[in-house]
């Protein structure tokens, strides 16, 4: 096979910081090829310098693709070579129906006139392409992410793709979506297009990939081919983190103490379409230094039952009680659920978790300035201390905690949310996803968090889409599909294996 | 005041230009606001800051400052009040049918228009709050229903005069507690025909506040750890800010002294200044305008907070609606009429985001008066309404572009 891309010697540099340093990249021509890192590596970054983002001569190196040397000047420079990107947000407009989003820049037109018979017939064609059954005039609001991210699929294979770039596609996935994802990579791969593929889950990279390329601090550390050589996780994460990481889950001492928090008779209602039914009948507990965990496919109502226990944040019509230490607490405004003890560490951390526009020390005293103030008036020093503390007990790498959040990267920003938490001093910490879209290294710095938090007696509730997070990490593992929790393994029981079949069988 | 107390998120060792560039927009408005001073002065031969000019300036700027104040907070909570100067004009009619036609009492008068300011206020920020109506609609219905209601009230005909007591809310000046022979003594020291010395005093005290608290913020930075802005560019900015303060009331102290509405707007500048800094209510506003839902689920109660927002604009609507009738002594249909775009624009040149989540009580001030001052200069020169309208535009323009610039740069 010969190289479609061969990308050599790239350094960019940005004001005060080296983010490529003479990164090299071959990618095959027909070849699955993954790019892994850890967050921050220069991942992105190379991929903004391969489809002209960053035009051609603000960066060092050649690109030579398809035989000759590439200079991109902007994105449609790229696209018209059928360099493809597909970014790790979305880019559909939400209100505009499958055929329009597809066609969006690219219209079917004469004149300025749209021919909608074509456009509908084309998109047609182009979701069978990727398995999608959906009317073209479906608007993509209505689509789960999983059918978006085909969506965006099928609008690259609009543009005759030659290479696509896929940036961490399953990262808002389900399990059974993506599934049904890689297989279309492979399909794809069958059909001649080359991809590039970013992405932390490396059972999925182990999966489709060909070929793997190892980028760390901004320089590439290895290229692995799977023909010539096993490609194991262990390896992928020796050169991610540059160290062997034998226990991906460090150790806690697990015993469970009395029930700390219990919810019966959990029943909820969606607040749009209100005779749906989102949680059924659900009954959970927790005791003190439990980890338990909440395992089920995406839409499987984990978050709704979460943010609806913790001060009413979802659905309507909410019946069942909660109780903590044995008393019954009103759960029914956010700060009475902080005041009952409760914490939920939202799977939304940008929308939902954080102000970006602050400053580190601004958001972990958000949920708990009353600890930092004399009645109205703030303590700004206290705050400096405070935030200084969960700095340094939380390991939050940044010049100090007056910088802005949105300059941190994902996996020191989940450490703020955290912290913001701690701070607020809750007996049960609800942790929605608290790893994803962080890298290797941060998670294991989170999962040590967790375990901490079980040996002061916390009980924590944690929800995951990353099945061997569960198992590396929980005592008790309840199975919930569709509303309902279907069932509940101890450690010892649980396998994938057995997750999958419950939510299947039921 | 301090216009520049963000200087802690610097790193350790840094160039004093880089320091500048990155501070850029606290430094630019209190450098434009000084060169644009300057320059009116050279250009009018010294009459922009003639002791009469200076005690103008404040008196035609009072009602836009206050009204800053509460808009600040609303547009920091993220959202816009549009109806602030129909309403300003409804309690301004309010207070002239009150006391011109039902005979009532200053007192009684005052007290209502304060309170029908928070009810305007509470009956727009409930539709905003509780029911989500974007803020644009309700405040854009708000202009029109309370324009309407203040030509209603008043029959389409100005009303007044007022009686002297409510007239000393915009004009009066408080009265020199010191004998006479003690300012005389200070006037011949000075060289002055006559000196205030209560206003001079008060200017001497001020500065001398800002200076200690302004100290004592470093001292406590420092002892934290923490990078404060260059030596240099403290003196200089105290510096500037003090000597600017003693020089404004020197100038108060040698014409009529130190006015009645200038006590209210510093009273209230203070107030908000440390409400929107240093409460934990304050610092709750800001969390709900950065990221409303993100706010939310840290317990703040944020239909509650912008609810407030809105009451607390109305009754500061209330008072400049009293203080510009009885600038006029007369309650006019027309009265605040476009204010509100004045009002948003000294906001906004002061630094506050659209978006909401960042702003300054004291950036909100000073861009009050910049546009004053702009407004005074140029109608001293003698230049149209039509050219003053679009040189305010294009300084509002120029200002927002300035930050999204300096946003971009450093984002």
């Amino acid at each position: 096979m010969t190289a479609l891309l061969e990308m050599r010697g790239i350094t960019k540099e940005f004001p005060g910081v080296k983010a490529l340093d003479t990164v090299n990249l071959t990618v095959k021509d027909g070849e699955i090829h993954a790019l892994v890192g850890e967050n921050g590596a220069g991942k992105s970054t190379l991929m903004k310098v391969l489809s002209g983002v960053y035009p051609a001569g603000s960066y060092d190196g050649e690109i030579h693709y398809d035989g000759a040397l590439a200079e991109f000047g902007d994105i449609s420079d790229s696209e018209a070579k059928g360099v493809i990107i597909i970014h790790q947000e979305l880019a559909l407009v939400p209100l505009l129906s499958i055929a329009e989003n597809l066609f969006l820049g690219n219209e079917r037109a004469r004149g300025g006139i749209i021919n909608w018979r074509e456009t509908n017939k084309r998109t047609e064609a182009l979701l069978q392409k990727v398995g999608l059954k959906e009317p073209p005039s479906t608007l993509v609001d209505k689509l789960g992410v999983g059918k978006q991210q085909l969506v965006e699929i099928a609008k690259a294979l609009s543009k005759e793709v030659r290479l696509l770039i896929l940036d961490e596609p399953t990262a808002a996935l389900s399990e059974s979506d993506s599934q049904a994802l890689l297989d279309l990579m492979l399909e794809l791969k069958q059909q001649g297009v080359t991809q590039i593929i970013i992405s932390h889950k490396l059972n999925e990279v182990r999966r489709v990939a060909d070929s793997v390329t190892v980028i760390r601090d901004g320089s590439t550390v290895s290229t692995m081919d799977a023909k010539t050589q096993d490609i194991t996780e262990d390896n992928i994460v020796r050169d991610m983190v540059g160290r062997d990481m034998a226990h991906r889950y460090p150790a806690r001492e697990r015993r469970a103490g009395e029930v700390l928090m219990e919810v019966k008779d959990w029943n909820v209602w969606h607040p749009l379409h209100t005779d749906r039914q989102v949680i059924e009948d659900v009954n959970m507990a927790v005791r003190a230094g439990e980890v338990v965990g909440i395992a089920g496919l995406m839409g499987a109502g984990r978050t709704e039952l979460a943010m609806s226990i913790f001060g009413r944040s979802y659905g309507r019509n909410i019946s069942g009680s909660v109780e903590v230490g044995g008393k019954p607490v009103d759960v029914s405004t956010v700060s009475k659920a902080i005041e009952a003890g409760l914490a939920y560490v939202t799977e939304d951390r940008k929308s939902l978790g954080l102000i970006l526009e602050e400053t580190i020390q601004r958001n972990i005293t958000m949920a708990n300035l009353e600890e930092v103030a004399r009645g109205q008036v703030l303590n700004e020093s206290a705050e400096t201390r405070v935030a200084e503390e969960y700095r340094k007990a939380l390991n939050i790498r940044t010049p100090g905690v007056f910088q802005k959040v949105m300059n941190l990267s994902g996996g020191n920003q989940q450490k703020v949310v955290l912290s913001k938490w701690l701070f607020a001093k809750p007996e049960v910490l609800i942790l929605d996803e608290p790893t994803r879209g962080i890298d290797v290294g941060a998670k294991f710095e989170i999962y040590g968090i967790i375990n901490d938090l079980s040996k002061q007696g916390k009980g924590v509730i944690m929800i995951s889409s990353e099945m061997p997070e569960l198992l590396g990490m929980c005592d008790r593992i309840y199975v919930m599909n569709e509303g309902a929790f279907v069932g509940e393994l101890s450690a010892e029981d649980a396998s994938q294996e057995r997750i999958m079949s419950l939510i299947v069988t039921e | 005041m301090d216009i520049a107390e963000h200087g802690a998120e610097a790193p350790e060792k840094q160039g004093i230009g880089e320091y500048l560039v990155r501070h850029l927009r606290e430094y630019g408005l209190l450098f434009a606001l000084i060169a644009i001073m300057a320059f009116f002065q050279i250009v009018t031969e010294g009459t922009l800051l003639k002791p009469v000019n200076v005690t103008n300036l404040l008196l035609q700027n009072s009602y836009i400052v206050i009204m800053a104040l509460g808009m600040l907070i609303v547009i920091v909570s993220g959202n816009i009040d549009l109806s602030v100067g129909s309403v300003m004009g409804f309690v301004g009619a309010l207070a002239a049918v009150m006391i011109v036609e039902w005979e009532l009492s200053t007192a009684v008068t005052m007290v209502t228009c304060l309170v029908a300011g928070g009810l305007i206020g509470a009956a727009q920020g409930y539709w905003i709050a509780y029911w989500k109506i974007p803020s644009f609609i309700v405040t854009l219905a708000g202009m029109l229903v309370f324009r309407g209601a203040s030509l209603w009230l008043l029959e389409g005909q100005s009303l007044g005069p007022f009686p002297r007591e409510f007239q000393m809310l915009a004009n009066g000046f408080v009265p020199d507690i010191f004998p006479s022979g003690v300012s005389q003594a200070v006037a011949d020291l000075l060289g002055q025909k006559r000196v205030n010395v209560l206003a001079l005093g008060t200017g001497l005290v001020a500065a001398g506040l800002i200076v200690w608290m302004e100290l004592k913020a470093r001292a406590q930075n420092k002892a934290y750890g923490m990078a404060g802005e260059p030596q240099a560019f403290f003196i200089a900015r105290i510096g500037i800010v003090a000597i600017a303060l003693i020089f404004i009331l020197f100038k108060l102290s040698t014409f009529r002294g130190l006015p009645n509405v200038l006590i209210t707007m510093g009273v209230l500048t203070i107030i908000y200044a440390f409400f929107t800094g240093r409460t934990v209510t304050g610092r709750r506003i800001y969390a709900l305008g950065g990221n409303e839902k993100a706010a939310k689920l840290s317990g703040i109660k944020t239909e509650r907070l912008t609810f407030l927002a809105f009451v607390n604009m109305g009754v500061l609507a209330g008072i400049a609606g009293m203080v510009f009738a009885a600038r006029l002594n007369s309650a006019t249909p027309k009265a605040g009429f476009a204010l509100e775009l004045d009002v948003i624009a000294a906001v906004f040149i002061g630094g506050a985001s659209m978006s909401g989540g960042v702003g300054k009580i004291v950036g909100a001030v000073v861009g009050a008066f910049l546009m004053g001052v702009l407004n005074n200069g140029m109608s001293i020169m003698g230049i149209g309404i039509d050219y003053q309208q679009m040189i305010k535009g294009l300084v509002l323009l120029a200002a927002v572009i300035f930050d999204v610039y300096n946003k971009s740069k450093q984002g």
